[in-house]
C-alpha cells in the first residue's frame, strides 16, 4: 500500500487528460483522434480509481468498470463507422469532412445593408 | 326649436360616407343622386332653418345648441356646439345654395370622367366641413372645419392625379395654406391660454373686458388670426397658390376657390371682429392687405392667357375688396360682397367650364373665339356675370355690394380715402380684364375646337364640342338670376332700396360707426365708380382689337414685354418664394439625401451583419475545431467555478 | 512505494507525449499500450488490484487490439503528423491543468489511500448497490455489439 498523496494522483490524471485533449485537437487523422479520446477516457478512469482508493471504497473501481465497458462499446461502434467512412471517402482526414459547414461565402452577402440614400 | 339644424352639416357628411364606402358600386345616376341630393337636402334644411330664424328670431339674435362635450381636460372643455345667428344663417344659405347648384352642374360636367363617385364624395365632404366651419360656436370646431376644407381643396385640386402637375398644384395649395393654418393654430393656443376658452361668445366677452385696445396680446392674437385668414383667402403674401389651384375641375374652382373656401378667411375675421377692433393696427393691416391685393391681382389678371387663371386672379382681387371692407370696419358690407361674389364668380367659373368643355379642354383664351355664336346661352350667362363683376349699374348685385364698400371707405375718412382711391382704380382694372376676357373668348368668328385628346392631360377626353345641356344650364340660369336680383338685398338708399341684408347682418355684426352718407356725396361717389366701370368696356375693346391685329397669342400689348411677364407671373411672388424658401430647402434636402437617420439604422443592421460574419467563421465544419471549442468552454466554466 | 508511483507516472506521461506526436499509427498505438500499462501499475500501487488487472486485460488487451485490426484493414499508410496549430490546444490544456492544480493547491483534497480494495469488495459493490448500473452496462455492450455488426455488414 503506497502512501501516495491524493493530489499527485489527481494531478497525474489531469496531465494525462490534457495530453489527450491536445491530441484530439491537434491531430488530423480520425484514427488518431479516436486514440486520443481513449487516452482521455483512461485518464478519467485513473482519476476515479485514485479517488476511490483514497476513501478505501469500491465505488471508484466500479466507476472504472462502467467506464471501461462504455469505452469498449464506443470503440466498437466508432471504429465500424470509421471503416465505413474510409470505404466511402478513401481518406481519414478530419478536415476533409465538413458537415454542416458554412458553404456560402461572404461575397453572397455583399450589398445587403448598403441601401442608404436611395 | 332650431336644434334639429345639426342635420345641415350632417347631411353632406353622410353623403360623403355613403359615397366613400359604396361609391364604387353605385351607378352614375345613383352617385349623382346621393352626391347632389345630400347637398340639396341640406339646402332645404338651411332654407327652412333660415325662414324659421327670420320669422321668429331667438332671443339675443343667436341660437346655440350643444351636441355633446368634445374634450374635457381640466379647464379646457370645448363642446361640439353650433350657433345660428344672422351671420351663420347667411353663410349656410350661400354655401348650401350655391353648393347645391354647383353639384347639380357637376353631375353633367363630370359625367365622362372616371372617379365620378370619388369627386362627389370629396365635394360632399367639403360642403360638410364648410358648414361645420360657419356654424361652429367655438374656434376649435371652426378649426376642424378649416382643416377639413383645406384637405378637400387638396384632394379636389389634384383630382386628376395622373398628371403630376396637378399633384404639384395641390401640394402647393396645401403647403401655402398650411402656413396660414399654423398661424391660426398658434393664435388659438394664445387665446385658449390667456382667456381660458375657445367659445366665440365668451372670447368676445372676456377679451373686450380684460384686454386693452392695442395691447401686445390683442395685436398678437389678431395678427395670428389674420395670418390664417390670409392663407385661406389667398391674400398677400400667401396668395401664390390660388392661380395654380385652377388645375382642378371647373366646379371645384367654382365652389371652393370662388364661393366658399376662400371666403372662410373673411368669415373668420368677421366672426372675431371684436378681437380686431381691439387691435386697430392689425385691422388697418387687413385693409392694407386687401387694397393691395385688389390691385396686384387685378393687374395680373390683365395679362393672363388661361381663362381660369384670369378668374383666379379676379377672385383674389374681389377678396381684396372684402378685406378692405373688413379693414375699415364695414363688417356687414364685406359679407354682402361675399354673398354677391359667390353668385357671380361661381357663374363665371361654371360658364368657363362650359366653354372649356366645348373646346375640348382647351384653356388658352387665344385659342378660343366667337363662342357667342357657338353657344349663345353660355354667352349671355357669362355676360351677366361679367357685368356683375364689373359692377355695372344699375341692378346687378356686384354694383350694390362694391358700391357699398367704396362708399363706406370714403366715409371712414383718412386712410379710408386712400382705400377708396385704390378701390376705384380696382373697379376700372376689373372692368378691363373681365371684358377683355369676354371679348377674346366670345366675340369674333368661331374657331375650331382643338382635336379630341389634345388637352386630355390626365382626364378623359370629352365629346367633341359638348354643349351645355339643361342640367348644366339651369344652375347657370339660376345664378344669373341671382346676380341680377341680388342687388335688391341691399340697394343703396338713393336708388330707393333699403338695406335688408345689412340690417339683418347687423343683428350679429356690429354696425359701422360711420356717419350717415349725405345724399350728394353718395350720388357723386356712385357716379364716379359707375364711370370707372363703364370706362373699362371700351378700353377692353381696344385691348382686344390690338391683340387681334397683333396676331393670336400676343398678350396685352404692354410697353415692354418685361412688364407683361412680370404681371403675368403674379408680380414675381412665385419667383421670390422659389428663391427664398423652396431652393434652400431643396438644397438642404439634397445634402441629407443619404439621410443621416437612415444611415444610423442601416448601421445597426450592418453591425449585425458584421457580427454574423464573424460568428459564421466559427462554423467551419471541422471536428477538431469543435473539440477545441469544447475544451475552451470547459476551461472557462471550470475557471468560473474554481475562481468564483 | 512512492518511487514506483512516481516512475510509473513519468512513464505514462512520456508514453502519452510520444503517442500524440508519432507519424505512424502502429507506433502511436504501441506507445499508448505502454501508457496504459503504466496506468495499470499505478492502480496496482494504489491497492486497486482488480481494476489494474482489468485495465491490462480489457483496455490494453481488447480495445487496442481492435485498433490494430482497423489499422491493418486500412493499411499502414503514412498519416500526417500533428498539424502546425499545436500551440493553441496546448495552451488550452495547460490552462485546464492549471485550474486543476490550483484546486488541488487549495488543500481541500488531501488524504492518503488507507487500505487495499480487493476484487471481492468490488464485486460485492458492483452486484449490490450498483447492480442497475451493471445491467445497463450490459445493455450498452449489447448495443455496441449489434451496432458494430450492423455497420460492418456488407450490403449487396
Amino acid at each position: 500500500m503506497a502512501s501516495v498523496p491524493f493530489e499527485y494522483g489527481l494531478l497525474l490524471a489531469g496531465v494525462l487528460f490534457s495530453l489527450g485533449l491536445i491530441g484530439v485537437i491537434v491531430r488530423r487523422n480520425l484514427l488518431f483522434i479516436l486514440l486520443c479520446v481513449e487516452v482521455m477516457l483512461n485518464a478519467a478512469g485513473l482519476g476515479f480509481v485514485v479517488a476511490g482508493s483514497r476513501w478505501s471504497q469500491a465505488d471508484g473501481q466500479v466507476m472504472f468498470i462502467f467506464l471501461l465497458s462504455m469505452a469498449a462499446a464506443e470503440v466498437a461502434v466508432g471504429l465500424a463507422l470509421l471503416l465505413l467512412h474510409f470505404g466511402r471517402r478513401k481518406t481519414l482526414d478530419a478536415d476533409a469532412m465538413k458537415m454542416g459547414a458554412n458553404v456560402t461565402s461572404a461575397a453572397d452577402y455583399r450589398g445587403i445593408g448598403d441601401r442608404g440614400g436611395t | 326649436m332650431l336644434s334639429w339644424t345639426w342635420c345641415i352639416p350632417a347631411l353632406p357628411l353622410a353623403g360623403f360616407l355613403v359615397l366613400a364606402i359604396f361609391g364604387g358600386r353605385f351607378s352614375k345616376g345613383a352617385t349623382a343622386a346621393v352626391g347632389a341630393g345630400s347637398v340639396g337636402l341640406s339646402f332645404a334644411a338651411a332654407a327652412a332653418a333660415s325662414a324659421l330664424f327670420m320669422i321668429s328670431p331667438p332671443a339675443g339674435g343667436s341660437f346655440t345648441f350643444v351636441l355633446w362635450q368634445w374634450i374635457t381636460a381640466g379647464w379646457f372643455s370645448p363642446s361640439l356646439s353650433f350657433t345660428l345667428d344672422a351671420l351663420s344663417v347667411v353663410m349656410i344659405l350661400v354655401v348650401t345654395g350655391v353648393g347645391c347648384l354647383i353639384h347639380l352642374y357637376s353631375t353633367r360636367f363630370m359625367a365622362d370622367e372616371e372617379g365620378y363617385s370619388r369627386f362627389f364624395a370629396y365635394m360632399n365632404l367639403f360642403v360638410g366641413s364648410m358648414l361645420i366651419l360657419v356654424m361652429a360656436s367655438n374656434l376649435l370646431l371652426l378649426y376642424l372645419g378649416w382643416e377639413g376644407v383645406g384637405l378637400c381643396s387638396f384632394l379636389l385640386i389634384g383630382f386628376w392625379y395622373k398628371d403630376p402637375e396637378n399633384g404639384r398644384s395641390a401640394r402647393k395649395a396645401f403647403i401655402v395654406t398650411r402656413i396660414g393654418d399654423v398661424s391660426l393654430a398658434i393664435g388659438l393656443f394664445l387665446i385658449a391660454t390667456t382667456l381660458g376658452t375657445l367659445d366665440i361668445r365668451e372670447i368676445v366677452q372676456k377679451a373686450t373686458s380684460s384686454w386693452q385696445t392695442g395691447s401686445t396680446l390683442a395685436v398678437a392674437v389678431a395678427a395670428l388670426l389674420l395670418g390664417g385668414a390670409v392663407g385661406k383667402s389667398a391674400q398677400l403674401p400667401l396668395q401664390t397658390w390660388l392661380p395654380d389651384a385652377m388645375a382642378g375641375p371647373s366646379p371645384v374652382s367654382a365652389l371652393i376657390h370662388a364661393a366658399t373656401m376662400v371666403t372662410a378667411g373673411v368669415y373668420l375675421i368677421a366672426r372675431t371682429n371684436a378681437l380686431f377692433t381691439l387691435a386697430p393696427a392689425v385691422q388697418l393691416a387687413v385693409g392694407i392687405i386687401g387694397a393691395a391685393g385688389v390691385l396686384v391681382a387685378g393687374l395680373s389678371a390683365l395679362t393672363q392667357r388661361n381663362i381660369k387663371r384670369v378668374l383666379a386672379y379676379s377672385t383674389m382681387s374681389q377678396l381684396g375688396y372684402m378685406f378692405l371692407a373688413l379693414g375699415i370696419g364695414a363688417w356687414s358690407g364685406a359679407i354682402f360682397h361675399l354673398v354677391t361674389h359667390a353668385f357671380f364668380k361661381s357663374l363665371l367659373f361654371l360658364g368657363a367650364g362650359v366653354v372649356i368643355l366645348a373646346m375640348n379642354h382647351e384653356h388658352d383664351i387665344f385659342a378660343m373665339g366667337g363662342m357667342a355664336r357657338k353657344s349663345p346661352f353660355t354667352f349671355w350667362m357669362f355676360l351677366i356675370a361679367a357685368l356683375t363683376l364689373a359692377a355695372i349699374p344699375p341692378t346687378t348685385a356686384g354694383f350694390s355690394s362694391k358700391d357699398l364698400i367704396l362708399a363706406q371707405a370714403w366715409q371712414s375718412g383718412g386712410v379710408g380715402r386712400v382705400f377708396w382711391a385704390l378701390g376705384l382704380a380696382g373697379v376700372l382694372v376689373t372692368s378691363v380684364y373681365i371684358f377683355r376676357l369676354v371679348f377674346i373668348v366670345f366675340a369674333g368668328t368661331p374657331r375650331t375646337a382643338a382635336p379630341v385628346g389634345a388637352h386630355s392631360s390626365g382626364h378623359a377626353a370629352g365629346r367633341d364640342g359638348m354643349q351645355a345641356g339643361p342640367v348644366m344650364g339651369i344652375p347657370l340660369a339660376i345664378l344669373a338670376a341671382l346676380c341680377l336680383a341680388g342687388g335688391f338685398l341691399s340697394l343703396p338708399h338713393d336708388l330707393g332700396g333699403s338695406p335688408y341684408l345689412l340690417n339683418f347682418l347687423n343683428t350679429a355684426l356690429p354696425a359701422g360707426t360711420m356717419p350717415e352718407t349725405p345724399q350728394r356725396t353718395e350720388w357723386t361717389l356712385q357716379l364716379v365708380s359707375e364711370a370707372a366701370s363703364l370706362l373699362g368696356i371700351p378700353v377692353a375693346w381696344l385691348v382686344y382689337r390690338r391683340s387681334r391685329t397683333a396676331g393670336a397669342g400676343h398678350p396685352v400689348a404692354a410697353r415692354s414685354n418685361v412688364l407683361a411677364r412680370f404681371l403675368q407671373g403674379g408680380w414675381g411672388f412665385d419667383w421670390l418664394y422659389d428663391r427664398l424658401f423652396v431652393q434652400p430647402f431643396v438644397w438642404l434636402a439634397k445634402i441629407n439625401a443619404r439621410d443621416v437617420m437612415d444611415r444610423i439604422s442601416d448601421g445597426v443592421g450592418g453591425l449585425f451583419m458584421l457580427l454574423s460574419r464573424a460568428f459564421r467563421w466559427t462554423q467551419n465544419g471541422r471536428v477538431r475545431w469543435y473539440a477545441a471549442g469544447l475544451a475552451a468552454g470547459a476551461a472557462l466554466i471550470v475557471a468560473a467555478v474554481v475562481l468564483l | 512505494m512512492n518511487a514506483v508511483f512516481a516512475l510509473s507516472g513519468i512513464v505514462a506521461v512520456a508514453a502519452t507525449v510520444m503517442m500524440i506526436t508519432r507519424r505512424s499509427a502502429v507506433h502511436a498505438l504501441l506507445y499508448l499500450v505502454v501508457s496504459l500499462l503504466a496506468s495499470a501499475v499505478i492502480m496496482f500501487v494504489l491497492g486497486a488490484t482488480f481494476v489494474a488487472a482489468l485495465e491490462v486485460i480489457v483496455y490494453a488487451g481488447a480495445i487496442m487490439v481492435l485498433f490494430v485490426f482497423v489499422i491493418m484493414l486500412i493499411g499502414p499508410e503514412s498519416i500526417p503528423g500533428p498539424g502546425r496549430a499545436w500551440v493553441g490546444p496546448s495552451i488550452l490544456s495547460v490552462v485546464l491543468l492549471a485550474e486543476l492544480g490550483w484546486v488541488l493547491a487549495q488543500g481541500s483534497l488531501t488524504g492518503q489511500p488507507a487500505a487495499e480494495v480487493g476484487p471481492k469488495q468490488v464485486g460485492m459493490s458492483l452486484f449490490g448497490p450498483y447492480i442497475l448500473g451493471a445491467e445497463i452496462a450490459a445493455f450498452l455492450l449489447l448495443a455496441g455489439l449489434v451496432g458494430a455488426f450492423h455497420l460492418g455488414r456488407r450490403r449487396h
